[in-house]
């Protein structure tokens, strides 16, 4: 199916460009991912910095920050996500048209962070809805959040059209919807979804 | 500034039956603070603010004192019948005993006061409910100084102190249907210790009894689902 680079190249030389269905949809996609204006914490500090000139996150197409979840394709998780906020946040993503992505920005966002301990913080958005990247940091840089987009462009463009790791828009029997968790007397119920989460193995 | 010793006394002379008390602060910082009774407290911050010019609250906060166990070595004295070369004789003889009482706890409100046009302050005022369960109820301070609106709610939110006469009494941090107290020294967080990379100290027992909790539960050790309480 696809072209070889080296002939492609050569092609493209002679002013013939050729590409493959998959390559230019793809391209399409990676190259205008519209982020959800969300902030949730001071990584949200972070997050702004990047969309400004000095880091200018429009280089990635990706400069749109939309306000509604209906014109988003990604949500970035920047900050602390509080077991008070978990649930709005599940419900923004099924509110997002796919096909949809997800960074996890920071340490709080990815794992509780340094108030994982604490009686009122998520331990990881992962643990309800599909996170593609995680960047670790506290808050990380601008620069590690453009590599997460860079991240996030690799892998889309290494999906699929057909078949096995197609995205889930194309892929009639894929899960769109996640549980909305519900906050209970004690903690949120469940706590975490076991079709997106399962516990790690720690090899001690 | 006037010191709490006078401040005292001019709230005594204004309420007279203000029943105020003077904590004493031990440090080298010496702040000293005034207990009121809960009963009188709208009455004597009213004169706070007006007669003493005490016009801005800076801050609310909640403190938690559990039932504390005392245990103290008391002398007491009893007869003791001895049998001496045939002859009874009754002695008195002195014994240490180790008496063990309970003080019940309570909760605390603590009110921080400035004066921003006489440029004064603190002046720290306390509030103790009578237990930590049914009776933990004080008179909300919001309609002399707006500013405590949201800091009671917060304490409600985290202590359980109930602020009658607060006009919007809903927890602050929490959701609506949560049911503890979390700064409560007797709060029990939720189990879900289930995955705990880097766990150390306390973090690390609570990991391990998580563990063998779930290990004899469930011989199979679907764990995916674990975190319940």
């Amino acid at each position: 199916m696809a072209v070889e680079e080296g002939l492609k190249i050569e092609l493209g030389k002679q002013g013939v460009l050729v590409t493959t269905i998959e390559e230019l949809y793809n391209w399409g996609r990676r190259s205008s991912i519209w982020p959800m204006q969300f902030g949730l914490a001071c990584c949200a500090i972070e997050m702004i910095a990047t969309t400004m000139a000095r880091y200018d996150l429009a280089r990635f197409g990706a400069e749109v920050f939309r306000p509604s979840p209906r014109q988003a394709d990604l949500m970035i998780i920047s900050g602390t996500v509080t077991k008070k906020m978990a649930p709005q946040v599940v419900r923004l993503y099924n509110q997002m048209a796919e096909p949809k992505y997800v960074i996890a920005m920071g340490a709080c966002a990815i794992s509780g962070g340094p108030f994982k301990q604490g009686y009122n913080v998520l331990k990881g958005i992962d643990r309800y809805i599909p996170v593609d990247v995680h960047i670790p940091g506290c808050p990380p840089r601008p620069e590690a959040l453009l590599q997460a987009f860079m991240t996030l462009q690799k892998k889309i463009d290494a999906q699929p059209l057909t078949g096995e790791g197609r995205p889930r828009h194309l892929d009639a029997e894929a899960q769109g919807e996640f549980p909305v968790p519900v906050q209970g007397e004690h903690d949120l119920e469940p706590t975490s979804n076991p079709g997106v989460w399962t516990v790690p193995v720690v090899i001690r | 500034m006037k010191t709490v010793e006078e401040i005292k006394a001019a709230i005594e002379a204004a309420v007279p039956d203000a029943r105020v008390e003077i904590v004493a602060n031990p440090s080298v910082s010496g702040q000293h603070s005034l207990r009121l009774t809960p009963s009188r407290a709208i009455e004597v911050a009213t004169f706070l603010r007006d007669g003493l010019k005490f016009d801005y609250l800076s801050n609310v906060t909640g403190v938690d004192w559990p039932d504390k166990e005392i245990a103290e070595k008391v002398k007491v004295t009893r007869e003791v019948t001895k049998v001496e070369d045939g002859v009874e004789q009754t002695a008195q003889e002195t014994v240490e005993e180790t008496r063990k009482r309970v003080e019940p706890g309570c909760l605390e409100a603590v009110y921080h006061l400035y004066s921003m046009s006489l440029k004064q302050g603190p002046l720290v005022l306390r509030m103790r409910t009578l237990n930590r369960t049914d009776q933990a109820e004080l008179p909300s301070l919001t309609p002399v100084w707006r500013s405590a609106e949201f800091q009671e709610r917060e304490i409600w939110d985290l202590y359980g102190i109930v602020f009658s006469g607060h006009p919007d009494l809903r927890r602050l941090l929490m959701w609506d249907g949560f049911k503890d107290h979390p700064m409560r020294r007797d709060y029990v967080e939720p189990d879900d210790f289930e995955y705990e990379p880097t766990a150390h100290d306390d973090v690390l027992k609570r990991a391990e009894a998580h563990r063998a909790a779930h290990a004899t539960a469930g011989a199979a050790g679907h764990e995916a689902t674990g975190g319940e309480q």
